[in-house]
């Protein structure tokens, strides 16, 4: 066994089993720890890939915020995961014999997988071999040249979740009294402020 | 990318920049007080894109090194997504203002929405197909839970929304497929290399596609989330879902069927025959129970699905040329339906219950007409247009040899008629009693009056759109 495929091997297994673990573990934020494991080994497997920018990414932006970001979400919000999972489990039954009719149909279909003659050409037209161009330019050549469209349309897909996103949930509440910053430092304190001399023994 | 890319992608670019432009406009200055505004102005700017699609456009290019492309089926298809937009926003505006639904961020939505529908009939790539249908989906989503302190409207969205994440996940996989077996996920590429001989893996990659398009057409047995979630939106919503996202997805799987698998013809037209043959008659028998017209129209939409579905599955290019003028018939009828169902009310409120049509005529004796000929439209009764949309399917479906199909299909037409045609029965000789208010706004009354004169008078020639649908069919059919 090669150190390459050793390392292959390796990075799968982790990869595999941390998504497991994703699934199974009892405390969600074990869950989302497992789940940062899966990146970094996913990541190892880019890079015997030849594609170290894309590993950097998953490191740097799953890794480093969006599982973060979960890892937040997770602590702040007071979900009984429990009890969700307590309701899975009177379905599970069903689930698994559903999973496991899929699976088999889906490894009758892998196992006669065949490939049309021409597709390792066609796939090497799109995407050129790492060793011929670096990483970052052929990702820049697909991205913002030849799918330049679809960058363009997964903009405006993303405009859409943001604008969902207000539309159902932002609330105008008018009975909440706001702070005004600017009202507060235009006031006049000559106005605002009245100073009495009260002489003793007659109040006001 | 050149100039000519972006003369192509023009409509497109010119929707995008005005949702984006109307959005900070009315977030910056009056929100919601101009929301009306925006809807007429949207609808105006639809109706002037289909003048232009339909107006300049000629020839065929496919623009965006294959992404995207410009033919007359495609543009057929946009001129029927933007002119039904148009309509349904046009006269959803009068009923949203008086339930103070309307909010500025609905006619962006359905802009964007929009987009993604011209997306996905132009696609002439796997990758484009899906951020077409993503973007119209995701927009419809947040659409069908627009009345939020609702309930019904937010069981609607949530239920629409994690069915079509299920069929976006299954059309996803069968794409990923599809991609595995050719190398390319260009239609044009996937031409050339799926020809004879189809392994296994590849037609389960067909397969899974053509599921997860059948649920946005909403095609038996894909087709669940349909009557709950048209119940549960808001009406106007409920006629937006019913018109333009219904031809742009039933675009696409003729698209796909023809432009990537044109190939194989036999092995997608078993799979589209047997979605027809099943949403034909679940649409038909599972309706005749409803006592929600919104139900009811869900039904019939299933129903319709199917024989449009019967056009393409024949495979020729006078099926999909009657798919064509079916989808566009359809549209039609159900702008005219729904312009009266956003009139249904009592004291004020919504009501769309089918038992308070009863003794409608002696209400309102012209709007019962016009519902007469719309609801024999719809059933295909002869002498409306309705009937020639059934007639060209199914002689689409005898002359290239589907004798089977079209005896389902007109089966099917017979059991359907009779909830057609049992509302007709209680808006004439329904049992005594008060029946529901119709407030109309003048343009839903135009809509109204208008579609039950087109159902009418379209006898005498289709208004036209045979050839400009025959032409449509040839471009996409070689």
């Amino acid at each position: 066994m090669t150190v390459f495929s050793f390392a292959f091997y390796m990075f799968a297994v982790i990869t595999v089993t941390a998504g497991l673990m994703v699934t199974l573990s009892r405390n969600p934020v074990h869950s989302v720890l497992w789940l940062i494991l899966a990146f970094l080994s996913t990541s190892g497997l880019f890079v015997l890939l030849g594609a170290e920018f894309v590993a950097m990414l998953l490191v740097i932006v799953y890794v480093g915020a969006v599982a973060v970001l979960f890892l937040f979400v997770v602590m702040m919000l007071d979900i009984d995961f429990a009890a969700l999972k307590g309701e899975l489990a009177r379905y599970m039954p069903l689930g698994l014999l559903i999973g496991v009719v899929l699976l088999m149909q889906v490894a009758i279909g892998v196992g006669v997988w065949q490939v049309a003659d021409g597709a390792e050409g066609l796939r090497q037209a799109v995407a050129p071999a790492p060793s011929e161009i670096e990483n970052t330019r052929a990702l820049g050549m697909l991205i913002y040249d030849r799918y330049f469209l679809l960058f363009q349309l997964a903009g405006l897909i993303l405009l859409v979740a943001m604008i969902g996103a207000i539309v159902l949930t932002l609330r105008h509440r008018k009975d909440v009294k706001r702070q005004n910053v600017l009202q507060q430092m235009w006031r006049d304190p000559a106005k605002a402020m009245e100073l009495k001399d009260v002489k003793p023994g007659q109040g006001l | 990318m050149t100039s000519a890319d972006f003369q192509t992608l023009l409509p497109e670019i010119a929707l995008a920049a005005y949702a984006m432009i109307a959005l900070i406009v009315a977030v910056y200055t009056g929100k919601d007080k101009l929301a009306a505004t925006l809807v007429w102005a949207t609808a105006g700017l639809f109706v002037a894109l289909a003048l232009y699609i339909g107006g300049t456009g000629e020839g065929e290019r496919t623009v965006f090194s294959g992404l995207f492309t410009d033919d007359p089926f495609a543009r057929f298809a946009k001129v029927t997504i933007l002119i039904s937009a148009a309509a349904v926003l046009v006269m959803s505006q009068d009923y949203m203002t008086r339930r103070e639904l309307l909010r500025f961020e609905y006619p962006v939505l359905a802009v964007l929405a929009v987009i993604g529908m011209m997306v996905m009939v132009s696609s002439a790539d796997l990758i484009t197909l899906y951020m077409g249908l993503e973007l119209q989906s995701l927009s419809l989503y947040v659409v069908a839970s627009l009345r939020r302190d609702s309930a019904r409207s937010s069981e609607a969205g949530l239920k629409y929304f994690v069915l079509g994440a299920l069929s976006s996940g299954l059309l996803l996989y069968g794409a990923s497929l599809v991609y595995g077996y050719a190398g390319t996920t260009q239609f044009a590429g996937i031409l050339t290399t799926v020809q004879d001989g189809v392994p296994l893996g590849l037609l389960f990659g067909l397969v899974f596609m053509l599921a997860g398009l059948a649920f946005k057409v909403s095609a038996a047995p894909f087709h669940m989330w349909t009557p709950d979630v048209y119940e549960g939106s808001p009406t106007p919503v409920t006629a937006f879902f019913a018109t333009a996202p219904k031809v742009a997805a039933m675009a696409l799987i003729a698209r796909l069927v023809q432009d990537a698998f044109g190939g194989i013809p036999g092995q997608w037209g078993q799979v589209l025959a047997a979605l027809s043959v099943a949403s034909m008659f679940l649409g038909a028998v599972a309706a005749i129970g409803q006592r929600d017209i919104k139900r009811l129209m869900a039904y019939s939409s299933i129903a319709h699905m199917g024989y449009a579905l019967i056009g393409l599955c024949v495979g020729t290019a006078y099926g999909v040329q009657a798919t064509l003028i079916y989808m566009a018939i359809y549209v039609t009828m159900n702008v005219g339906t729904f312009a009266f169902i956003l009139s249904m009310e009592r004291d004020g409120r919504p009501v769309s219950d089918i038992a308070g049509l009863n003794q409608f005529a002696k209400k309102e004796p012209l709007k019962a007409l016009a519902m007469l000929v719309l609801l024999f439209s719809l059933a295909g009764v002869p002498p409306m247009v309705g009937f020639f949309g059934k007639f060209y399917v199914l002689k689409a479906a005898v002359d290239a040899g589907w004798v089977w199909l079209a005896v389902a299909g007109a089966i099917a037409s017979v059991i359907g008629a009779f909830y057609y045609l049992r509302v007709v029965y209680f808006m004439y000789f329904g049992a005594e009693q008060e029946p529901v208010d119709s407030r109309m706004a003048p343009v839903q009354w135009a809509m109204l009056v208008g579609v039950a004169a087109i159902m009418v008078l379209g006898v005498i020639n289709l208004f036209g759109i045979e050839p400009a649908a025959a032409i449509a069919a040839e471009a996409l059919v070689r």
